[in-house]
């Protein structure tokens, strides 16, 4: 099986570079040699069983092994991002069905207009980008909207006595939680190419595509991941907030506590 | 006798699993009246006004609003009849006719210059305040654009929780002379949560003490602040009360 590790003179070549960085440590007496020799073998053992994962799933046929490693990405992905809205009701499960929602839905439309073949190869990466990025958007978009709204409390309980319902009570809030979701994609969207060389493209370029091909792929990312942060987003934002209210459109002061509720 | 626009039957509440906050509270609350409740900190005033709004939801068949059991009212209809003021007032972003319309715009009415100006002016603003900025106006100015707001809903019924505790002495004449004169005009029935002295005797019609979530006096605020039984009565009538 050792065979298909042929780049593995080159790794030891590159550890030339983790040895240096050991010795600049010792010189400047840093003391993190110990945690960058942790950190080289996590990062070796890591990967390379990644990889055989991989290659294992790769060349099986079917769409099971696919969805299930997407089910495991979506998990972590809702597991992570309710662990940051935990302040939220039931954080977890509205973090993981928003999550589902984004990444479905971009994925399934990217494979019914054929952008990509149905394939372990294709739509592993991808829904990686997509749930890492939908992860992000649907944290960031409940702990905005869960402190907003316990931060203008007055604001939407004088909405509600003037008579609005809960959701008309909380929109600008919601408004600013979706914002504040899809901010970072946009931002990057912005910027592409001017900045950074994305991750999609960098790696066709390594892997000896031409720049052109390159940047064709990294657009069709870019957007689909703008589809992916929006469709969570919005999500996350309508389960959080019904949350906080009850069903006669009065604000559950209780659930705004700080005390984590899970 | 009159039937009471607000009756209060045997009401109790309680927060969460333990903390009871209301504790068997009857109060008949006057049409076209401005019925002042007043009370130490913590004794439930606030919370029995929320109850008045459904803000807070109270027990079935506790609270009636013209005869009906509030809780089997449409909650948003209730609150366009029930209007409230609040301690400071939250003006939303825009200009003070954004304000001002909020509340009819929230099912699709849209409000005339001319009918906004008159509300402005009903709250004791002068028409010309209209296009300023929200964000620009003194607390006292505040105050009278969320009146003129909460007034936009044509409410039968206006719950005020300490509006005037943060406005200085002439804001604060003011807003009551403003509330007087609706209570004449329109026939509105007030319902006051105050905590200075100076200010039931101005403007309530009818008094009552709220302490630890018990009512222990009810009636004409002269006789109240003067022979009460209850020591508490005695302290405010001497200013000894803290707001909340």
């Amino acid at each position: 099986m050792f065979e298909t590790l042929e780049w593995l003179p080159r790794i030891i070549g590159a550890l030339v570079l983790v040895g240096l960085a050991i010795g600049v440590s010792r010189w400047q007496k840093a003391g993190i040699e110990q945690d960058m020799l942790v950190a080289v073998g996590r990062a070796f053992v890591q990967l390379i069983a990644i990889g055989y994962a991989l290659d294992f799933i790769f060349s099986r046929q079917g769409p099971f092994w696919s969805l299930l490693v997407v089910g495991v990405m979506v998990s972590v992905a809702g597991y992570t991002a309710g662990q940051r809205g935990k302040y939220v009701p039931r954080s977890k499960i509205i973090a993981t069905v928003s999550v589902t929602v984004g990444t479905a839905l971009t994925l399934g439309l990217l494979i019914v207009l054929n952008v990509f073949p149905f394939e372990p190869r294709f739509t592993i990466p991808i829904a990686g980008m997509i749930v890492g990025n939908a992860m992000t958007a649907t944290g960031l978009a409940m702990n905005r909207l869960r402190d907003d709204l316990k931060l203008q409390k007055a604001q939407i309980e004088t909405a509600l006595a003037l008579g609005a319902t809960q959701r008309q009570a909380a929109n600008q809030q919601m408004r600013r939680a979706l914002t504040t979701g899809m901010t970072p994609i946009v931002d990057k969207t912005k910027t592409v190419g001017l900045i950074s060389l994305p991750g999609a493209m960098t790696g066709m370029i390594l892997a000896g595509a031409s720049p052109l091909e390159a940047v064709q792929l990294q657009i069709i990312v870019m957007y689909m991941l703008v589809g992916a942060v929006a469709f969570s987003g919005l999500t996350a934002t309508f389960l959080t907030y019904r949350q906080f209210f009850t069903q006669a459109h009065q604000l559950m002061v209780s659930a705004l506590s700080d005390e984590a509720l899970i | 006798m009159m039937t009471p626009k607000i009756e209060i039957k045997n009401l109790n509440l309680t927060f969460g699993n333990n903390k009871q906050i209301l504790f068997d509270v009857s109060l008949d609350i006057a049409a076209g009246q401005i019925t002042s409740l007043i009370g130490p900190s913590g004794s439930g005033k606030s919370t029995l006004l929320r109850c008045l709004n459904r803000l807070w939801e109270p027990p079935e068949s506790a609270i009636f609003l013209d005869s009906t059991d509030i809780t089997t009212l449409d909650v948003l209809a209730l609150r366009r009849q029930v209007g409230m003021l609040f301690q400071s007032a939250a003006l939303f972003e825009g200009t003070v006719a954004d304000n001002v319309a909020y509340g009819p715009g929230l099912y699709g009415q849209k409000l005339s210059a001319g009918q906004i100006a008159e509300l402005l002016e009903m709250a004791g603003l002068p028409a010309d305040a209209a296009q300023k900025p929200a964000g620009e106006l003194s607390g006292g100015q505040a105050q009278r654009v969320a009146l003129a707001r909460a007034l936009a809903n044509q409410p039968q019924v206006l719950l005020l929780d300490e509006p005037t505790s943060a406005l200085d002495p002439t804001a604060t004449r003011h807003v009551e002379e403003t509330v007087l004169r609706l209570r004449d005009t329109l026939g509105l029935t007030v319902v006051w949560v105050s905590h200075a002295i100076e200010q039931v005797e101005r403007t309530a019609d009818k008094l009552v003490l709220l302490v630890d979530g018990n009512i222990v006096e009810s009636g004409d605020p002269d006789h109240l602040l003067s022979g009460a039984h209850h020591h508490l009565a005695g302290d405010f009538a001497r200013g000894k009360l803290g707001s909340d």
